[in-house]
């Protein structure tokens, strides 16, 4: 076993997400399926590997791409409180967070 | 009415006065209200948009004015991508009610030169899935097999096209979800160089794979549709300033005899015998076309599929925090606000979307972080390294896109591992950053689309599209 339930919910929990009992049965048994496949990288030796965590070329570096930091103005603050689940323009509004 | 409207056919009825945006508008929206209550591949149509697009195309030829390039192009579009007023459910019931407030940047392209948005397609829930079946308004149909699937993720922007209710469309591909899609419905379907085009408007999945790209009928409209979208954006700094070339004129430049990689992990054991007789007479047609064909090794290749699904599930765990019910979407009420957010992403993300974000947040998570996820991007760059050498020995890399031809709905839901093994083709190029289209070659038994595959280096994409077009205009489609 790579993963238990125990670990499954340890993980929901950090993920702020609801699992169903089922549903942590499930993902158990997948999930260790999966990490259990993805064991196989372990033959690789790459301990003198750098880590890749993105595509982009030198020439494509932060400095090719990145524009100054000027403010632009941006009009949408209307429209995308209208949307919102519970807007109290300007301003989203949330259970009370002060106990804890 | 079933004629395949190209975007130069287009053209020139417009010009002639055959047809006018307006009546093309209007007998597309017929044949989708036809056709797409058994394809289920528009989520949303926007008439009123596209008719006010229509009507400023028509203007436009009235005035005798110049027309842009893709002036009364219908189009349609995948539903991860923003459009301004217009739902944009990522297949999600969490985003069921999500109106955007602005364009994605490749939609409003694609509108500046001239095209017509004809809706949203349907998709697996944010981007997730390989088959279109994890979306939460219902699976896609294959138009060449309605029994069967249309690939995914980009399901609904493949049938679209395939089924002629839409003559070209965006997709967007993380480890395959373009390329996949398009050979499973027989049409050709192009992911760009990472950074080629701009993301933003694209709601993320991953952002290190993410890339927009188009789909459609011809081989040339993907490289028209490609050329519209690609380019700098001051909105996405991952998109490049490297400049884009004119795609389009390029397809008439002859081939100069160019190298072809054939590499050898593609072709080993778990290939369908009836994918593999179709690949097998495309790349015949390759040599007969001047081609040289050099055989080649990708020796990582089998670690692709581990390392993409700890990267993927990674990102996505990370880039899916943002649905907590407080700014957009769905929300389940609670006294408690961290209840409140588990109850909301509890209730509304589905099976496959929850199943990736356990998993990557334990990748992510203490203790396992090196053993996995920096693993993970380890063996990423020695699949990058893989490409690299390649491409000092060849100019372009021919492969199946799948495995598998279209498989039949249900067939392999119930095991996530094994649906994700048949990206193995797919996910070792969206790793590497190099651009790879899907280019029809043949179809089972005369009615199961294959789609053979070829890669190009890094922003090489005017060779990979030369390539594929020589390929169509060969007769590659029939093989």
């Amino acid at each position: 076993m790579k993963i238990s339930r125990e670990d499954v919910l340890r993980v929901a929990e950090l993920a702020y997400l609801d699992l169903s009992e089922a549903e942590l049965e499930t993902y158990c048994a997948q999930i260790d399926e999966i990490l259990e496949y993805i064991g196989k990288l372990n033959e690789l030796d790459t301990s003198k590997v750098e880590p890749m965590a993105q595509v982009l070329a030198d020439d494509q570096s932060a400095d090719a791409t990145l524009r100054e930091d000027l403010t632009v103005p941006c009009a949408v603050g209307e429209d995308v409180l209208r949307h919102a689940p519970d807007p109290e323009p300007p301003y989203f509004r949330v259970p009370k967070v002060i106990e804890r | 009415m079933t004629a395949k409207w190209t975007i130069d056919g287009i053209k020139e009825a417009l010009a002639a006065k055959k047809i006018s945006a307006r009546e093309l508008l209007a007998d597309f929206y017929k044949r989708i209200e036809a056709r797409n209550p058994e394809l289920n591949a528009f989520l949303a149509l926007t008439p009123e948009r596209a008719g006010r697009q229509a009507d400023r195309v028509d203007a436009l030829i009235a005035s005798g004015g110049p027309l842009p390039p893709l002036a009364g192009v219908p189009v349609a579009v995948k539903d991860v991508l923003s459009t301004r007023g217009t739902k944009t459910t990522c297949g999600s019931k969490i985003l069921e009610n999500y109106i955007p407030p602005y364009d994605a940047t490749a939609v409003e392209r694609l509108e500046a030169a001239g095209a017509v948005i004809l809706g949203k397609t349907n998709c697996d829930e944010f981007a997730m899935g390989s088959s279109n079946e994890n979306s939460a308004y219902g699976p896609v149909r294959n138009p060449n097999a309605p029994d069967r699937v249309p690939g995914g993720s980009s399901g609904g922007s493949a049938a679209v096209v395939a089924a002629g209710l839409a003559v070209a469309s965006l997709g967007t591909d993380t480890g395959g979800s373009i390329r996949q899609p398009g050979s499973f419905c027989g049409i050709p379907a192009m992911m760009g160089s990472y950074g080629r085009v701009s993301r933003y408007g694209l709601i993320a999945f991953a952002s290190s794979l993410d890339r927009i790209g188009p789909l459609a009928t011809k081989v040339r409209d993907v490289a028209a549709i490609l050329q519209t979208i690609s380019g700098r954006d001051p909105n996405d700094s991952t998109s490049t300033t490297a400049p884009v070339p004119d795609y389009v004129a390029e397809l008439a430049k002859p081939l100069k005899r160019p190298r072809l990689g054939i590499p050898k992990e593609y072709f080993a054991e778990g290939m369908d015998s009836g994918v593999r007789q179709k690949i097998e007479a495309g790349v015949a047609l390759f040599r007969k076309l001047g081609c040289e064909l050099v055989e080649i090794r990708m020796p990582h290749t089998d670690y692709a599929i581990a390392a993409y699904y700890i990267i993927a599930t990674a990102e996505a765990s990370s880039n899916l925090a943002r649905y907590d019910g407080v700014r957009y979407g769905l929300r389940i009420p609670d006294d408690s606000l961290l209840a409140m957010y588990r109850k909301t992403r509890g209730a509304g993300f589905g099976p496959e979307v929850k199943r990736r974000i356990v998993l990557g947040t334990y990748v992510l998570s203490a203790g396992y972080y090196d053993a996995y996820y920096l693993k993970g991007q380890k063996v990423r760059a020695l699949i990058a390294r893989d490409f690299r050498a390649a491409f000092t020995k060849v100019d372009a890399i021919l492969t199946p896109t799948s495995p598998v031809p279209p498989f039949h709905l249900g067939e392999r839901t119930s095991d996530p591992l094994q649906m994700y093994l048949a990206d193995i083709y797919t996910v070792t190029g969206s790793l590497a950053g190099v651009p790879g289209i899907s280019v029809p070659c043949g179809k089972i038994d005369g009615q199961l689309p294959v789609g053979l595959q070829i890669f190009g280096p890094p922003f090489g994409e005017a060779r990979v599209l030369q390539l594929a077009h020589s390929f169509e205009q060969a007769g590659g489609p029939d093989v």
